[in-house]
């Protein structure tokens, strides 16, 4: 199954700049650890130890947030968009 | 009973000849008690629109000075005012635009111990905000109080807007329960900003605070609003209501308002 995830501003570091990446998996699980494998690093800046996304960064499926689905254990299909949305706290740039 | 003077019914004739404004529209902006936190990248084009709208009491809480560095966005300000508070630089913009407009000005730092008292005064509290303690005390004050809060973040090339509204929809803790620790995620000024985000999610924001004044369409409770400047997208996604949220779940654990230490520009 190979889905496409979106990868937030401050990820892009990790994933050579672009937004926008393919993984494969059925689940979201094994789309974040095929995530890893192509870019070493990504997952622990999204999940915690015990696989399942930190609190300060959700994971969608399609417009879904995956803790009101299966969490990790979500099931993707193809065609599926997966969205990384941490939270970005940049607003008046006062300082 | 509606009672404007010639001059207002010339200055809001565009709102008054839309049927889903009209004078009684127009009336209510007038009467609007809208705080913006911030007059900097998102309150400056908020602010500026929110006045030329006619929203009759505008609140702005800010303690810095405007400084060079600022003008790339910070529209309500400009380069003769570099120095100036920044509430004060504002005022001076808005009553140029709009002498309708009452501008209440709070030269002060928000904390768990004046938030309650400066929101008392508003119904729709714009957050413009650049760092986790101040979005976390409104959040909180806002879901204690009842008070509708409109939000936008900006970061270099992505904005993102909601509207949290106590009752009707998620808080940002249903969001993300409790904020990153230090250099986890960016904030501030790091990474840079293109200049006119602001100015397309700070006018988003004003936006969704004028449908909720004027009750038209659908405002933008329960969903996350994505700008992505580089690809030309707009992504909607859904935002719901955490049951076990600390602080609007159903047995919710914060009680008081906290105040995180603030780690912006600290050395990592």
């Amino acid at each position: 199954m190979a889905v496409k995830v979106r990868i937030p501003t401050p990820l892009m570091k990790l994933t050579d700049n672009q937004a926008e990446v393919t993984a494969e998996g059925s689940t979201i699980s094994e789309i974040l650890n095929h995530l890893e494998s192509q870019f070493n690093g990504i997952k622990e800046r999204i999940c915690e130890e015990n696989g399942s996304p930190r609190r300060f960064i959700n994971v969608y499926l399609n417009e879904e947030d995956i803790r009101f689905l299966d969490g990790e254990r979500t099931a993707v299909k193809d065609g599926d968009e997966i969205s990384i949305i941490p939270a970005i706290a940049g607003g008046t740039g006062a300082r | 009973m509606i009672d404007f003077t010639d001059e207002q019914i010339e200055r809001y004739s565009r709102h008054i000849i839309l049927p889903e404004v009209g004078g009684q529209g127009q009336q209510k902006m007038l009467e609007a008690r809208v705080l913006l936190l911030g007059a900097g990248g998102l309150g400056s084009p908020a602010a500026y629109y929110l006045a030329a709208a006619g929203i009759g009491n505008l609140g702005i809480i800010d303690f810095d000075r405007v400084d060079l560095s600022n003008l790339q966005r910070q529209i309500i300000h400009s380069t003769k005012r570099i120095g100036m508070l920044k509430t004060e630089s504002a005022k001076k913009t808005i009553q140029d635009l709009n002498p309708d407009v009452k501008v209440t000005l709070y030269n002060e730092k928000l904390d768990s111990k004046n938030i309650m008292k400066l929101i008392d005064e508003y119904d729709y509290i714009v957050d413009g905000s650049d760092n986790f303690p101040t979005r976390y005390l409104i959040n909180d004050a806002c879901v204690m109080t009842g008070k509708t809060i409109i939000h936008g973040s900006i970061y270099r090339f992505e904005g993102q807007v909601t509207v949290f509204k106590p009752g009707d929809g998620p808080c940002y803790r249903c969001l993300y329960p409790e904020p990153p620790p230090p250099g986890m995620v960016p904030n501030c000024q790091e990474g840079g900003v293109l200049g006119v985000l602001a100015g397309v999610i700070g006018n988003l924001q004003v936006v969704e605070v004028l449908k909720l004044i004027l009750g038209i369409g659908k405002p933008l409770i329960g969903g996350l609003l994505i700008y992505d400047a580089l690809n030309t997208e707009f992504r909607k996604l859904k935002l719901r209501k955490d049951v076990d949220c600390p602080v609007c779940g159903e047995s919710p654990t914060i009680k008081e308002l906290v105040d995180y230490e603030e780690f912006c520009g600290l050395p990592r």
